[in-house]
């Protein structure tokens, strides 16, 4: 349901993005590790158009990418949502704004029932007690369960992950990672890019393996981690996992 | 030094003192709109307009006040602007004039101020409305502005302050200030600078006030942030 072709991206002369090409089913998990500044956050930013690649195409359902419509790139954001690695709650709204201001704003659903939906997010979440609660008021944990339950309100059919846990503290990285295995065991299809090796290997179907700027090595998730082929794989792992 | 003369004169400082109030007031509300103006003109993704914006604010931040004011005061009308005494008062025209030099003026710095304040604001912000399908304009409506003013609006009162005091430039070209009230009494009782020792007090007060005013409000509104 999504497809990643030939995709390009550079900074300037930096060229961060390299023929990418990479497709996603429905109810898949797939994680992307790899070295810092191998480009897994700038090829996730693409996807959404948070960053704007320089050729090839990505579809999602059919629909293109496209930044010449604007209809078209907030269509396919609504349909694919994001939780970053620090957040980005909105600071003015309580918890439960923060979730239902989309739903209304923006699907233009109406009030009640994006606070029924909200509240039932919160509950999954295991954050009943915070809906009226502001972001400053919440651990870091807590944030992220709320970036999450915000990011599900729009009913993406995708949603994205940018190290949704290397912002955490030790002791609440669990509570995340295992409100994101639930969403995996409810069939969510998720890119998750992460260094939690341990939860790639347990939670991701495929791993995909990148390194400067080039997908070097795809895999079912356990044999990646296992028994990676590419001589990269295995000195990435190796440093990382020891 | 000799103060008697405040007894016999204070009308005269108390009208200045409400022409400059005035003044800086309708500076700021117009500045405020057209600084708004400006600063979204800068910010956008339109290469000539937000060219053009920085030409205007460069130039207006890197000339004198004074020079401004004179250029519109002279030009204006010989241009053939010329503005009747609306409202029966008297000078409107002269008020209008250097009202529209001090917008000229503050338009630019505040400009600056609403730019600062809303690129103050994380781009985190923007890039978590985006992803959830929010438009430019609901963006900046409901998620940058209501953060932004809380940067905008301290340096908004102390730009209200800078203008109180800059304003005493409007007595060059006749305009009946606090300024112009001081010199007028200066002639009148031939005390070299008593009468201009009157006047700093009264701006300090002005001014003075004003700013703890502000750091008052300033104050309610980070308790609100903190919830
Ligand atoms: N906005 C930008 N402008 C210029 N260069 C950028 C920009 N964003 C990223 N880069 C560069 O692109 C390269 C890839 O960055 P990216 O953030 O995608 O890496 P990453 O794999 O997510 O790394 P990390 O694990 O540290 O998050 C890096 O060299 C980075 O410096
Ligand atoms: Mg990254």
């Amino acid at each position: 349901m999504l497809h990643i072709k030939d995709v390009n991206k550079s900074f300037g002369k930096h060229h961060v993005l390299k023929d990418i090409n990479f497709h996603v089913e429905q109810g898949e998990v797939v994680a992307i590790i790899g070295p810092s500044g191998s480009g897994k956050s700038t090829a996730l930013r693409c996807l959404n158009g948070l960053e704007v690649h320089d050729s090839g195409t990505i579809t999602l359902d059919g629909e293109v990418l496209t930044h010449d419509n604007a209809m078209v790139l907030q269509d396919i954001r609504m349909k694919m949502g994001m939780v970053f690695q620090n957040f980005h709650l909105f600071p003015h709204m309580t918890v439960l704004e923060n979730i239902t201001f989309s739903p209304i704003y923006v699907k233009n659903i109406d009030k009640e029932q994006a606070t029924q939906q909200a509240l039932e997010l919160l509950a999954r979440v295991g954050l009943s007690d915070k809906a009226q609660a502001y972001p400053s008021q919440l651990s870091g944990g807590q944030k992220q369960r709320v970036a999450i339950a915000r990011a599900l309100a729009m009913e993406p059919e995708v949603l994205l992950f940018d190290e949704p846990t290397s912002a955490l503290d030790p002791e609440m990285v669990n509570e995340v990672l295992q409100v994101m295995q639930e969403l995996a065991e409810q069939g969510m299809t998720m890119i998750v890019v992460t260094h939690e090796m341990g939860f790639a290997k347990e939670v991701a179907n495929r791993i995909v393996f990148m390194a400067d700027g080039e997908i070097v090595e795809v895999a079912a998730a356990k044999k990646l981690i296992e028994q990676p082929q590419t001589k990269r794989a295995q000195a990435f792992l190796a440093n990382v996992l020891k | 030094m000799n103060y008697g003369f405040v007894t016999e004169y204070w009308p005269m400082y108390l009208s200045g003192a409400g022409v400059t109030l005035l003044l800086a007031l309708f500076t700021v509300l117009f500045g405020f709109a057209f600084g708004i103006l400006f600063a979204f003109a800068k910010l956008s993704k339109r290469k000539w307009l937000s060219l053009l914006a920085s030409a205007y604010i460069e130039i207006v931040r890197g000339t004198p006040l004074l020079v401004q004011m004179l250029i519109v005061f002279y030009m204006l009308p010989t241009f053939g602007v010329n503005i009747p005494n609306l409202f029966g008062i008297a000078k409107f025209g002269d008020y209008t004039l250097v009202v529209i030099a001090l917008v000229i003026n503050s338009s630019a710095y505040i400009a600056e101020i609403i730019r600062g304040g809303i690129q103050a604001v994380d781009k985190g912000q923007t890039e978590a409305g985006l992803a959830l399908g929010m438009s430019q304009s609901l963006l900046m409506r409901k998620i940058i502005l209501p953060q932004a003013i809380k940067n905008i609006l301290p340096a908004l009162g102390n730009e209200f302050i800078v203008i109180i005091k800059e304003s005493a430039i409007v007595s060059v070209v006749g305009i009946v200030d606090i300024m112009f009230a001081a010199q007028q009494i200066r002639t009148a009782t031939y005390l070299p600078f008593e009468p201009l020792i009157v006047a700093a007090v009264i701006y300090f007060v002005m001014t003075f006030t004003l700013s703890k005013i502000m750091n008052y409000v300033e104050g309610r509104m980070k308790q609100d942030a903190t919830h």
